[in-house]
């Protein structure tokens, strides 16, 4: 059984990444189960994407806490709000950009997401931070952010897909104008 | 032959109901239940009907319609639309259909996107119907497949009803290759059975009495209620909670004898006092209410069984919300003995909070903040009413003082205003809730002589489930290019003093239609037309210049999620704002200007 949970904010691309794991572990011939946030809460609000893949019967399509292998986060402090689910010895592949909501700006206060990076820092011992505002700038669309996300977990290995097996999934479930782009930002989270 | 697939909940039941060759659906949108005529209408070959109807109630009639006449058919909608559709509902029960009916009333335990956490198999209980509870989406699949022929065997309607983590849990689900289409065989006239009369009514209802124990029995070898493991101890369940349920037996030392309903009611007895025979007590884990619990304690009395029932009713188990792995667990650490996971990270720091907010560049924001300057200083009080809109009540626009249910913003605040005759009293409705059940609100407020400001906020489509099209959008969801239905024609021919439309990103203009209705008495509109941005390309965007002199007033009045805060200064994030121009109205030193390029 691999779990991993997929956070962020609403519209961040959190949907399209679960179902590239989902659907590369689908292909290989394991059983699947997702669950994603739809409705209201996809406004602004915290989205979770639940992806298990097994060789047995998954009995729910929500991961228990203390059960994701990895956490992909696709804001800091969202990788925090779920750490729970993540195994002791789990991966988080974290991206720095802290996403600020509008309750922070009308009451002033200053998230930026340092705070949120420091208890990840200090707390879990898989860690890879990913400075994905960076990676969006050199591809050249801020869509790419999932994909290099993905790419961070890929690497670490924690994740169940190799990168060539991730390059392949993005060539069948991306449309074809966007694969350059998607498989720049790929290479840019392998070499560093 | 079958076909493993990737499916969505969801989709699962929709391409199930294709595949029990059903010939027409109707529904109305509300998240869970949304994507389930969707996929039925992205599959369809063409020999299907589908259709948004106006609201569930006018739905479930067409769907009836088409069952008279033999046609399989299927109804969707989310738990309360099934309360808009339980007049014809009732009463279809005692008549009952030909050919095939079933009804999808998706629940959502939390409540993650609804009003109320109310719970469909009550409603099976109370209009004595069978209803289907899936326990995960590849059993959904089947088992709407099941529904269908259930409901033409016994010439009833019957209901289904997932709930959210089943409707919007994906998996691989194996799914058939080929299947038979039903050809219907027309309406046949017979009074005495599709005209309800108050002696076919008794008749009906004594056939019901007779039949449901009979299913129920039946029921009892269904093949998806199932009895599993064993022990002294029984635990009931069923639906998501069934897999909360195995995720914590599985692997533990917990020892439990596991009876999961698919068929809620008629309740299986015969296969319920097969699984209480041997135990000394059992756990249930319901969502919502404790419907199988209560039918066990039912059952210990009905037949003398000393089992002890736990569950909602004796507070072993949280009464609301939704359940969840962690949940179960908790009390399964005191029933079982289960030790329950830990977390192996310290307490985080304080985590900022994330409400649902309208959309950068969302019009609705304009709207209300036009009002809100139009009426500033004077009493008025702001009824809302069911889709993106509701999120008018978050600061800093803070513009809906009630929401109720569909509709409801137009009647409600006729009550308030027959109490309150000095409050300006403003009803906002969106255009598809104008069109599921604002109309008969403003016919009665007209004929009554009521003192309201309509306030329309027409963004041209569904927006909240997702963008379907409604009578006011022209377009069909066959794809068909219909005649748009006016509001504006509807309002004038209902014989309002005044109607006038506007877009709202004019804010000077929205302002001054706003205060001309708010002069006059008697009902008036004001109907705000503009695109939702998910339906429509952005503007040039906007940017804040060295003008800016951090008086935060776009913030501050706003709320809109593109305007942060960096680095001590008033910036626009470039990747979400939509170019709306509101800022820059508002802005009073004119510091925010389009970007170049």
């Amino acid at each position: 059984m691999n779990n991993t949970l997929l956070c962020g904010v609403g519209g961040q691309g959190t949907v399209l990444a679960s179902r590239i794991i989902a659907l590369s572990g689908m292909e290989a011939g394991f059983n699947v189960r997702t669950a994603e946030t739809i409705g209201m809460s996809q406004r602004g609000g915290c989205v979770v994407s639940h992806v298990r893949v097994s060789d047995k019967n998954i009995n729910s399509s929500l991961i228990p806490k203390g059960k994701a292998d990895v956490i992909i986060a696709f804001e800091p402090a969202e990788a925090v709000r779920c750490i729970d689910y993540l195994k002791k010895d789990g991966t988080v592949v974290v991206n720095t950009k802290a996403v600020r909501p509008v309750t922070a700006s009308l009451s002033g206060s200053s998230y930026d997401g340092s705070e949120m990076l420091e208890y990840l820092k200090k707390n879990v011992k898989n860690l890879t931070v990913i400075d994905g505002e960076e990676i969006c700038a050199r591809c050249g669309s801020s869509k790419v952010l999932n994909i290099a996300l993905l790419a961070g977990a890929a690497k670490t290995g924690a994740l169940g897909i190799d990168i060539e097996s991730l390059k392949n999934a993005i060539k069948k479930r991306v449309p074809e104008k966007f694969h350059e782009m998607n498989l720049k930002a790929v290479d840019a989270v392998v070499n560093g | 032959m079958k076909v493993k697939k990737f499916l969505m909940g969801n989709e699962a039941i929709g391409l199930g109901a294709i595949h029990a060759g059903v010939n027409l659906v109707a529904g109305y949108p509300g998240t869970p239940s949304t994507e389930i005529l969707e996929t039925v209408a992205k599959n369809n070959d063409g020999s299907i009907h589908v259709e948004w109807s106006v609201n569930e109630k006018a739905a479930l009639e067409v769907a009836a319609g088409g069952a008279y006449a033999g046609a399989r058919v299927l109804v969707t909608m989310k738990q309360v639309g099934l309360n808009v559709a339980s007049d014809p509902l009732m009463s279809l029960a005692y008549v009952g259909v030909k050919g095939a009916m079933v009804i999808v009333s998706a629940d959502d335990p939390g409540p993650i996107s609804s009003q109320t956490e109310q719970d469909t198999r009550h409603f099976a209980h109370f209009c004595k119907l069978p209803v289907f509870d899936p326990s995960s989406p590849e059993e959904a699949y089947e088992m709407i497949k099941d529904a269908f022929d259930f409901s033409e065997k016994y010439q009833t309607p019957v209901l289904f009803r997932p709930t959210t983590r089943i409707c919007h849990g994906c998996g691989d689900i194996l799914v058939d290759e080929k299947y038979e289409k039903h050809i219907p065989e027309g309406f046949v006239k017979d009074t005495m059975r599709w005209v309800i009369f108050p002696r076919t009514s008794f008749l009906n209802h004594q056939m019901i009495e007779k039949r449901n124990p009979q299913i129920g029995d039946e029921f009892s070898s269904y093949r998806f209620n199932t009895i599993t493991g064993s022990g002294k101890k029984g635990i009931c369940t069923h639906g998501a909670s069934y897999g909360y349920v195995m995720e914590n037996l599985e692997g533990s030392n917990g020892e439990a004898k596991v009876f999961k309903v698919a068929t809620p009611f008629p309740f299986p007895e015969k296969q319920a006092l097969d699984f209480l025979r041997g135990l000394d007590e059992v756990m249930c884990f319901e969502e919502l209410d404790p419907v199988l619990e209560r039918e066990l304690i039912y059952i210990c009395g009905k037949y003398g069984l000393n089992v002890k029932i736990h569950g909602k009713i004796d507070g072993c188990v949280q009464s609301a919300g939704e359940n969840s792995a962690e949940s179960v667990a908790k009390v399964l650490e005191s029933f079982l003995g289960i030790k329950p996971t830990e977390s192996a990270f310290p307490k985080p720091p304080e985590l900022p909070v994330r409400p649902p907010v309208l959309c950068a560049g969302c019009p609705h924001r304009a709207s209300f903040y036009a009002v809100k300057q139009a009426v500033k200083g004077r009493k008025a009080v702001f009824s809302g009413d069911i889709g993106c809109y509701t999120l008018g009540n978050a600061m800093p626009l803070d513009m809906v003082d009630t929401c109720l249910c569909m509709g409801a913003d137009v009647t409600i605040a006729q009550g308030l205003h027959i109490i309150e005759p000095d409050t300006l009293n403003f009803s906002f409705i969106g255009d598809s809730t104008f069109f599921a059940s604002g109309i008969t609100g403003v016919v009665n407020a007209v004929y009554n002589q009521n003192d309201i400001i309509l306030i329309v906020l027409d963004n041209s489509t569904t927006a909240m489930t997702g963008h379907q099209p409604h009578p006011g959008t022209g377009v069909t969801m066959m794809g068909e290019v219909a005649q748009k239905v006016s509001i504006e024609a509807i309002l004038k021919a209902i014989g309002l003093t005044s109607v006038e439309t506007v877009d709202p990103l004019d804010l000077s203009a929205a302002v001054g239609a706003v205060q001309r209705a708010a002069e006059k008495s008697g009902v008036r509109a004001v109907i705000f037309k503009s695109p939702c941005i998910a339906v429509t390309k952005s503007e040039k965007k906007y940017e804040i210049t060295d003008k800016c002199v951090g008086c935060k007033k776009c913030i501050s009045q706003l709320g809109c999620p593109a305007i942060v805060i960096d680095e001590g200064r008033v910036t626009v994030e470039k990747s979400l704002c939509f170019g709306c121009s509101l800022c820059a109205q508002v802005c009073p030193v004119g510091a925010i200007e389009k970007r170049e390029g």
